[in-house]
């Protein structure tokens, strides 16, 4: 068990799975939010469901209506539970926020190499913490 | 960041959990772009209408936060959809214009004016020069940035509304004066002709400046319907959100105060740059079977100048002359609308070709006189366009 510091984007705490990423994501037409299925054929983690993880990412892109793409999955109940990006950007900061989904930034170790695939991950974002299980 | 008590109180949620909500985003996009501080602005403008774009998501999201919060001050919708007063006339779906006014339905409950257009700055919504704003739609930013010297960055939809119910924008990018500065300097010895000169212009520039500050020495003065053609260009093939024209632009002579203004990269353009680009932004050799002017959306003297060209002619093709409301209705009362219906166009307010689903409309070929459209349409709508003059776009649609 280790922590890992971080920056607060979005408030909250959640505990999951995580789903690890290299490839920066685009939430419009990148994933679909009523399955949460990533349906980006170019993606990595094309085909797989993020719902209920822990999404590790690089960054986020695209179009700013993204953030209202999270906002759907989150009412559709297909939202990931926490998000963790290397570098936090406007569009997945605010789909995060307005979503009430906990999302930090800014981890102090290379995240994307430290954690694995369905590693525990605890993401308190009021104390700025990861905790990897 | 520091936030003074007032913004501290909103955070706190002492104004109520909407505004609590608006300031949690505006920090943390603050955190993001290193922002010290909040700086309260006068105007807005919000892009995101268009159920085309923003779907069922954006649909809840406006609608929710109707419920629990109102903006503070002048803001303006950018173009929805449909044309909401003739869209059966225009062929739109019942489905999507029901769609598409619980959308604006849903902003107006957040107190936002029900006027869609790209360009407020036309019909009002006019910032002096320094004052600070957050507008979102990209060539309604350049323009006001570059022509009228108000400052605001690139605002995506929801950080525009975002910033209007909370008064204020974290202070960084276009709002520091020193970020305001040219960092690349376009030599153009060409005589301009007409205005699809000037978006190539901006077309060709965009592309290779993304979202630096390009600056314009240029042959002779430029008007200020060319300037929103070039900047939409600029915003559209880059990401420019300010430019220079020197001895034109207001803050032409601040860009090139500082002595690294010397060292600046010169980039030379010339007639074969604006004769290839204008080439290369007609994908077809077929002629248009609707011209689609006013992108950005039409000023009141370029309506005015189709009206004439008009006068006594009869179309086979259509013509959609896009605008706001409030330009259509000042066109009504010039009279201009009634010569150009009676020639067989119409004036399409509150929608453009760009955000309105014309894919569905059984259209083949659309000639504009815009480089920023003639960038979009073919992807967004997938089909072809021609780019051309109006006065060469009019002929080729008329008996």
């Amino acid at each position: 068990m280790s922590d890992i510091s971080c920056r607060q984007i979005s408030k909250g705490i959640a505990e999951g799975e995580a789903i690890v990423t290299h490839d920066p994501i685009s939430f419009l037409g990148g994933v679909d939010p009523k399955t949460g299925i990533v349906i980006d054929k170019k993606h990595e983690l094309y085909n797989q469901c993020i719902t209920d993880k822990i999404l590790i990412i690089p960054s986020g892109k695209g179009s700013t209506v993204g953030s209202y793409v999270i906002y759907q999955m989150a009412k559709n109940n297909t939202a990931p539970r926490a998000i963790i990006c290397q570098v936090a950007e406007p569009i997945i900061a605010i789909g995060a926020i307005i979503s009430k989904i906990p999302m930090v930034d800014n981890p102090d170790v290379d995240i994307i190499n430290t954690i694995s695939d369905n590693d525990n991950v605890i993401v308190d974002a009021n104390n700025a913490t990861i905790t990897v299980n | 960041m520091e936030l003074t008590k007032y913004e501290q109180d909103m955070y706190d949620g002492e104004y109520g959990e909407g505004k609590a909500e608006c300031m949690e985003i505006l920090t943390s996009l603050g955190k993001i772009y290193n922002a010290e501080k909040m700086i309260p602005i006068t105007s807005a403008q919000v892009s995101g209408v268009s159920y085309k774009t923003i779907g069922d998501a954006g649909l809840d999201f406006v609608v929710d936060l109707g419920k629990k919060a109102d903006v503070e001050l002048e803001t303006m919708l950018n173009p929805a959809g449909v044309d909401i007063e003739n869209w059966q006339e225009l062929g739109f779906s019942e489905e999507f214009t029901k769609k598409q006014i619980d959308i604006i339905n849903g902003y107006e409950s957040c107190g936002v004016m029900s006027t869609c257009t790209c360009t407020p700055y036309l019909i009002g919504n006019t910032p002096l020069i320094n004052e600070h704003v957050a507008w979102s739609e990209s060539s309604a930013v350049c323009y006001v940035n570059s022509v009228i010297g108000a400052r605001t960055n690139r605002e995506g939809g929801p950080s525009a509304l975002l910033a209007a119910i909370v008064g204020r924008t974290p202070y960084y990018g276009n709002h520091i004066l020193e970020n305001r500065r040219a960092n690349m300097i376009f030599d153009v010895d060409y005589d301009f002709k007409n205005e699809i000169d000037y978006g190539a212009l901006g077309y060709f520039v965009g592309q290779i400046v993304n979202d630096k500050k390009p600056y314009f020495r240029l042959n002779d003065r430029v008007s200020r319907n060319n300037l929103k053609l070039l900047g939409a260009a600029l915003a559209s093939s880059g990401a420019v959100s300010l430019y220079h024209v020197e001895n034109v632009t207001p803050e032409a002579d601040y860009a090139r105060c500082d002595e690294s203004f010397d060292e600046l990269e010169v980039v030379n353009i010339d007639e074969s740059d604006i004769k290839e680009t204008i080439q290369k932004l007609t994908t077809t050799d077929k002629l248009p079977d609707l011209v689609c002017l006013g992108c950005p959306h039409a000023s009141i003297s370029e309506i005015q100048e189709v009206a004439k060209l008009l006068r006594g002619r009869k179309l086979k093709g259509d013509l959609w002359i896009c605008t706001s409301k409030a330009i259509k209705a000042i066109s009504e009362q010039c009279g201009y609308l009634d010569i150009i219906e009676k020639a067989g166009g119409k004036i399409v307010s509150d929608t453009c070709m760009v955000v309105a689903p014309v894919e569905e409309l059984d259209y083949e070929v659309i000639g504009v006189n815009s480089a920023k459209a003639a960038n979009y349409v073919p992807n967004m709508a997938n089909l072809d366009v021609v780019y051309d003059t109006v006065e060469n776009l009019i002929d080729m649609i008329s008996q």
